[in-house]
């Protein structure tokens, strides 16, 4: 099949690369690229696991050829540490124990930061809406909705609403 | 020790790699990069059961990126394993690669080693197989029938024989059939469970690592490392000094993987080929290769008397343990120590049975042979407390154990929390009980 040069940013850095016809954007983010919190659970675009943020959207990466996103800005859950626009929420989800083997959470963060970039006052509803295609198997979902509604106020709260 | 002087229990406890998994840094076995890596990739049986004719792996071994393809010719050591052999359960039935016979769709029959995952699954789907269909057995009364087809020549009924030729794991504990004709009630029934996927979002797998002088590192999500090493061993005919298992974070697990099915042939296929190997199952077969939990059947004959006190309880129990053992045996002999369930009754017989059809074999999961036991006894206690007209709460809080009872094991009851558990969850529901069953507690003789 026939290769192809595609240019990304990823995490703030831009990468060209070459790539076949059938790789996933997870192919290339995990495997090539070596972003491991990007997690391969089903490749069937069943469990989330591989959630990234790709031009200000919430992508599942292993449904996505990465053709198709050829001259986009990906950001994975590393690209969100680096620029600590997640900690509050990291804090909340330690506090809460909303994690227990951990092999969704990268997944649930990245989901997460996608709601709150589009809907920074998002109610239970909107927050279990939002985590709707993202899936776990331990701690049940109640504390991952409790980190995220602390988040909310915690932010409401600073700005002084 | 007093329950007030427990440090941990009540308290929240943080886990140690919280901090870690919400940054993504925590390393799963599949995050760990290994240069030069081949993927391995499993033909598997499409009969339920049938013998082996023969197998063709020429075109698979001439496909693109093929780097090594391995039947059970290649095993070097055991042929059959069971990976709790080690602590004595046996006889050992199971193949890491079948030869003779299939038992259940989906028995994996050749390993294909590949330069990508999907040259590898290519060339796996180019493995031929001529199977001769054999009859086919796919529930617990059909397997246990008068001449019912025989899957594995070890047991000819198709159940488990328990150590001392017999055929079930039992506790006998008094006299069932004298309390039986003196009960003023006599209850009946029979509880049946389905076999439940486990379901971890990361699926089995493990990289087997070469690191010069035949030494292998593993890294593997097994639950079980010590019984991966051990079996690998095993199998490979090697020293276990030669290996060295990496784990303990594992991405869910709740009994789905204890199987001990990839980390013996990935090893091998290390050895083989000289280069780090991974073997990882698909989502397809996390969900129909890996073991799921047992399928049971839970038959219960109970004497109760007209104040509530059950004084016989007869259960036998069904395991359907799939087309091999793996640790069903374990299971139901846990099962036997659970049962009768958290009540003091003087006379108790039980046989649990672990039959063998051709499903996929069944394992562990959350409460293994016990999850079963309890919903058949809970949903007998309502039964009971219906039958004979009394509250369900009161029927439990009359029967539960006291601290010093004797168990139908030959286990005398320590630390007995029943009661005020009970009482607990009815003060929670609002439950309004009667003074005398508010004033119990595991330490007061019963009432009977």
């Amino acid at each position: 099949m026939a290769s192809k040069i595609v240019s990304l940013k990823v995490n703030g850095k831009i990468e060209e690369l070459v790539v076949s016809a059938l790789m996933t954007l997870q192919d290339v983010l995990r495997d090539t690229l070596d972003y491991t919190s990007v997690k391969e659970g089903c490749r069937q675009g069943g469990c989330g696991s591989c959630s990234v943020i790709v031009d200000g959207e919430l992508r599942l990466s292993c449904l996505t050829p990465i053709q198709e996103v050829d001259g986009s800005e990906v950001t994975t859950l590393e690209g969100l540490n680096q620029s600590n626009s997640i900690t509050a929420l990291q804090n909340q989800f330690v506090e809460k124990y909303a994690a227990q083997c951990g092999f969704c959470t990268p997944g649930m963060m990245v989901a997460i930061k996608a709601l709150l970039d589009s809907n920074p006052n998002p109610d239970r509803e909107e927050i279990v809406e939002a985590l709707a295609g993202n899936i776990c198997r331990c701690t049940g979902y109640l504390p991952i909705i409790e980190a995220v509604e602390s988040v909310v106020a915690e932010m409401s709260g600073a700005s002084g609403e | 020790m007093a329950i007030k002087d427990l440090k941990i229990v009540g308290q929240p406890v943080r886990l140690r790699d919280l901090d870690t998994h919400v940054t993504g840094e925590t390393v799963y076995y599949e995050d760990v990069r290994v240069p030069r890596l081949l993927h391995l990739k499993m033909h598997r049986s499409t009969y339920s059961h049938a013998k082996i004719l023969n197998i063709d792996t020429a075109e698979a071994k001439s496909s693109p990126g093929v780097v090594c393809v391995l039947t059970h010719e290649d095993l070097p050591g055991k042929k059959k394993f069971n990976a709790l052999a080690g602590v004595g359960v046996g006889p050992e039935d199971e193949s890491v690669l079948a030869f003779e016979k299939v038992r259940w769709k989906g028995e994996s029959v050749v390993a294909v080693i590949a330069e990508t995952p999907a040259q590898a699954e290519a060339a796996a789907a180019k493995v031929k197989v001529d199977y001769e269909e054999l009859p086919v057995v796919l529930g617990i009364d059909e397997a246990l029938k008068d001449g019912a087809p025989v899957i594995t020549a070890h047991w000819p009924n198709n159940h488990y024989i328990f150590p001392e030729n017999h055929r079930a794991a039992q506790v006998r504990f008094g006299d069932v059939e004298k309390a039986f004709a003196e009960a003023d009630h006599i209850v009946e029934d029979s509880y049946e469970t389905q076999p439940i996927e486990q379901a971890p979002i990361e699926t089995n797998g493990c990289i087997a690592v070469p690191v010069g002088e035949n030494r292998i590192t593993v890294y593997s999500n097994t639950q079980g490392l010590q019984f991966s090493l051990d079996t690998t061993a095993g199998i490979l005919d090697i020293p276990t000094s030669k290996l060295r298992f990496i784990g303990g974070t594992v991405g869910g697990g709740f009994g789905g993987k204890v199987d001990m099915q990839v980390e013996p042939i990935t090893t091998l296929a290390a050895m083989r080929t000289g280069r780090p190997v991974k073997f990882k199952y698909t989502r397809e077969e996390e969900m129909r290769v890996s073991s799921s939990r047992s399928a049971w059947r839970v038959v219960i004959k109970d004497g109760v008397m007209n104040d509530g006190r059950i004084i016989a309880r007869k259960i036998t129990t069904y395991q359907d343990s799939g087309a091999y053992l793996r640790f069903s045996s374990y299971g139901g002999m846990k099962h036997c120590g659970h049962m009768p369930g958290p009540y003091t009754i003087p006379n108790v017989w039980i046989d649990s049975i672990v039959v063998f059809t051709n499903r996929a074999p069944s394992n562990a999961m959350r409460g293994f042979g016990v999850m079963a036991g309890s919903f058949a006894l809970e949903v007998q206690m309502d039964t009971i407390a219906e039958t004979i007209g009394m509250d369900p709460w009161e029927l439990r809080l009359i029967n539960a154990y006291r601290e010093g009872d004797m168990k139908s094991h030959q286990k005398e009851v320590e630390d007995a929390g029943m009661v005020e558990t009970i009482l607990t969850a009815a003060k929670l529901a609002g439950k309004q009980l009667p003074e005398a069953f508010q004033n119990m507690s595991s330490f007061d003789q019963k009432a009977g």
